[in-house]
């Protein structure tokens, strides 16, 4: 008797197997043809750090060269924070702000520590090279072509 | 021309007009069957499977035959020279030559042999001796444990297959293939008795080709690839297509015994023939992408102590009521 249960057992467990391929059978890909499909990527995805746009001025960067985000990196990734104080206004205005992605590890501390909230974090994530210079970002030319287009 | 057909006689020349046809239809199945398993596949694993050569990746057989053709043919040290060139020839031929028995339509068909079943069952059992030579003649020991597995698998589960398709023979008294589609015009076998039948040859025909849940000569977790580890190129190219092409035979002669054949409402025979047929052809791939290996002892077992007294049982009954 035991035998005949078996089986039995076994037949309706393979049916039921196959169920679950006829279900994955009809159900959508969930492939992405990637060059040609990209998905959305989450907003809390940590690319390179990027600079934010002033509200009142949004060609201007909020930038204040402080140097907070400089001193406090963990990987001495940001090599170069420079500006200059313009004429009628109250901050500086950041100029020259270069940072090595080849070091960085996303940490966030620059993030956390800018005390103007100017820095956030980019949504790149196919940066690609055969030299690694081309990955210290001068994030102010990025930021200017950013606000142009 | 027509002195060339005196010569040779009116039969011969339609048996090499119908051995063109078969060959031509031989390859190209089984370029289109390994397209459809790799979009099976894909799609029960919910990925899209070839897309790039061609609409649906439909030429991607053929671009992968001329790769296969392309590659330097490689033969290893230490190889049994003849044995090892020889297997990949000889798994083709037979079965090439079981689709000359078969029916596919009422008037397309090789030959009409009156012991037609006998040439395929014969035929088909001539490629575990193939598979025998390659394992012994690569010198290799996944290749060998890979082929002695296939020779205890397939005389095992030749037996069930016999038993399961005898009880048909004994409804129709003929061992035609063509007698047995028209003695169906009054219900497929299926149907008639012979569900269980079918079952039978079905599971056989699964373990007689190696296919999963039964494909230990080819494990690919234990044996690397079984009897073909040794064989690149256009053998291994051989070796494939002989596979895909049994996968074809074993359904086709499901669809020949069971299903009714090229029988069917509207439609054309022949076509019905290949919907039944691929169908079955479908339901294999779809139990690869399904099912796990069974071990070695659990095949021996299914085999020895279910198919075979399943299958007895089937044809003493079968017998008794025909008798009454």
């Amino acid at each position: 008797m035991t035998f005949i249960l078996e089986i039995i057992n076994g037949a309706i467990s393979l049916i039921s197997g196959m169920c679950v391929t006829t279900k994955a059978f009809f159900s959508p890909v969930v492939t992405v043809q990637y060059p040609r499909q990209t998905v959305k990527i989450s907003p809390r995805f940590r690319g390179h750090t990027k600079l934010v746009a002033d509200e009142e001025r949004p060609e201007k960067t909020k930038c204040i060269v402080c140097g907070m985000c400089e001193r406090n990196c963990p990987s001495k990734s940001i090599i170069k924070v420079e500006g200059e104080k313009l004429e009628g206004e109250k901050k500086k205005t950041a100029t020259v702000y270069i940072l090595n992605f080849t070091t960085c590890s996303q940490c966030g501390l620059c993030v956390e520590t800018c005390p103007t909230d100017a820095l956030a974090f980019s949504a790149d994530y196919n940066a690609v090279s055969f030299m690694k210079e081309d990955f210290h970002y001068d994030l102010i030319k990025e930021f200017q072509k950013r606000i142009k287009a | 021309m027509n002195d060339i057909i005196q010569i040779i006689g009116q039969e011969t020349v339609k048996v090499i007009i119908g051995l063109i046809g078969v060959l031509i239809l031989v390859v190209v199945n089984a370029l289109m069957l390994t397209w459809l398993e790799r979009k099976v596949s894909a799609h029960i694993q919910r990925r899209i499977g070839p897309k790039e050569v061609g609409p649906y990746g439909l030429l991607q057989p053929i671009v992968d035959g001329i790769k296969l053709l392309g590659k330097e043919i490689l033969t290893p040290a230490n190889v049994d020279r003849p044995l090892y060139y020889l297997a990949p020839v000889l798994i083709f031929i037979p079965v090439l030559v079981s689709f000359v028995v078969i029916p596919f339509d009422t008037c397309l068909q090789v030959k009409d042999i009156n012991v037609g079943i006998l040439v395929i069952l014969a035929f088909s059992s001539l490629s575990v001796l193939s598979i025998l030579l390659a394992g012994w003649g690569s010198n290799n020991k996944y290749s060998l444990i890979g082929s002695l597995r296939s020779v205890a698998q397939n005389i095992a589960y030749e037996i069930p297959l016999l038993l399961s398709i005898l009880p048909v023979i004994f409804m129709t008294n003929s061992l035609s293939l063509k007698d047995i589609v028209e003695v169906q015009r009054e219900g497929w076998f299926i149907w008639k008795w012979q569900f269980f039948a079918f079952l039978i040859y079905f599971i056989a025909g699964l373990a007689e080709t190696n296919r999963t849940p039964f494909d230990l000569p080819e494990a690919e977790s234990e044996l690397v690839a079984g009897y073909i580890t040794e064989y690149s190129g256009m053998r291994f190219a051989l070796f494939f297509l002989a596979e895909y092409t049994s996968i074809m035979i074993i359904s086709a002669v499901a669809t020949v015994f069971f299903l009714g054949g090229y029988l069917g409402p509207i439609l054309p025979g022949f076509v019905w023939f290949f919907i039944k047929t691929y169908f079955l052809v479908f339901v294999i791939m779809w139990f690869r992408w399904t099912f796990p290996r069974v071990r070695f002892d659990q095949l021996l077992n299914f085999s020895w102590k279910i198919l075979i007294p399943a299958a007895f049982i089937n044809l003493l009954v079968t017998g008794g009521l025909l008798k009454l």
